[in-house]
């Protein structure tokens, strides 16, 4: 966002307060200065809340286009694959006492692609009725000693890749939670130190003395 | 070579190499939220892979090491 004279805004450049002539900007959403990119994140409530919905829908949002698809593809391949691995089943919600699925609040990170579980859950606990697509992220069956245990069936079907698939699932959720973080303040950039950043100080000001005595000595 | 012995071998379930995968995204995620620009993003990514192997290797050896002792 820029103002009447075109200056990035103190409050939209998140990581650095900086001004810089929106001249110098690579893209409408992008500037550099001194080497560092300095960032219009729109509107960073917004932002936070579309790359939580979908990963790296915050950041098409701001028109970081190139981090957008990153975080899109690292993340959803990531989710999907584990999925896939466990056969739709490693990922859902479960809070009895029984079965307290704890894995369920980092795969939550992911947004929209783990929300059908807490539908799931709704319809099998609280509605009665039976889940939607099968059981496709459906809690497991209440345990029936010696009759009916369907989370050590999906143990036994899928094997290692029953907690491959929650591993992987849990990863791209705790992801997401960099990447919302990234859209909501921008990315993390170790500042310089305050010598090297007074050496810098130092030599623009001496550029600036050398072009007004080269502007001088024209005129 | 004993192809019978090589597909069973290939056949087994290497554990380890789906930790690549995760190692990938964990460090295309961690080096986009660094920076903005894509080759600084490559650059932080292909360091973080490279420390993340190393922490896991280290974290193997020691618990191999550690086998040893039970």
């Amino acid at each position: 966002m820029t103002d009447a004279v075109g200056y990035a805004s103190d409050r939209d450049v998140g990581f650095l307060t900086q001004k810089v002539p929106s001249a110098v900007m690579t893209s409408p959403s992008q500037s550099v200065t001194a080497g560092r990119p300095q960032v219009d994140l729109r509107n960073p409530v917004l932002a936070a809340i579309l790359a939580w919905l979908w990963p790296g829908a915050g950041h098409l949002y701001q028109r970081r286009y190139a981090k957008g698809w990153i975080f899109m593809a690292a993340i959803l391949v990531t989710y999907f694959w584990g999925l896939f691995m466990g056969g739709g089943h490693v990922v859902y919600a479960s809070f009895s006492k029984e079965d307290r699925r704890w894995q369920y609040f980092c795969q939550l990170g992911v947004g929209l692609p783990a929300l059908p579980a807490l539908v799931q859950t709704y319809r099998v606990f609280k509605l009665n009725k039976p889940p939607l697509f099968g059981d496709f992220m459906a809690p497991p069956h209440p345990v029936i000693p010696n009759f009916d245990d369907q989370l050590a069936e999906w143990h036994r079907t899928y094997h290692q890749f029953f907690e491959l698939g929650t591993l992987y699932t849990m990863v791209a959720g705790l992801l997401n939670i960099l990447a919302i973080y990234d859209a909501y303040a921008g990315p993390f950039i170790h500042q310089p130190s305050r010598a090297k950043k007074k050496e810098e100080d130092g030599q623009a000001t001496t550029e600036l003395e050398e072009r007004t005595e080269r502007e001088r000595a024209k005129s | 070579m004993d192809w019978v012995l090589f597909f069973a071998a290939i056949d087994r379930p290497m554990l380890f190499w789906y930790a690549i995968p995760l190692v990938i995204a964990f460090s295309l995620v961690y080096g986009a939220t660094r920076d903005e620009r894509i080759i600084p993003i490559l650059d932080h990514a292909v360091r973080a892979a490279v420390w993340t192997t190393i922490f896991m290797l280290v974290v193997f050896a020691i618990l191999y090491a550690t086998s040893w002792l039970l």
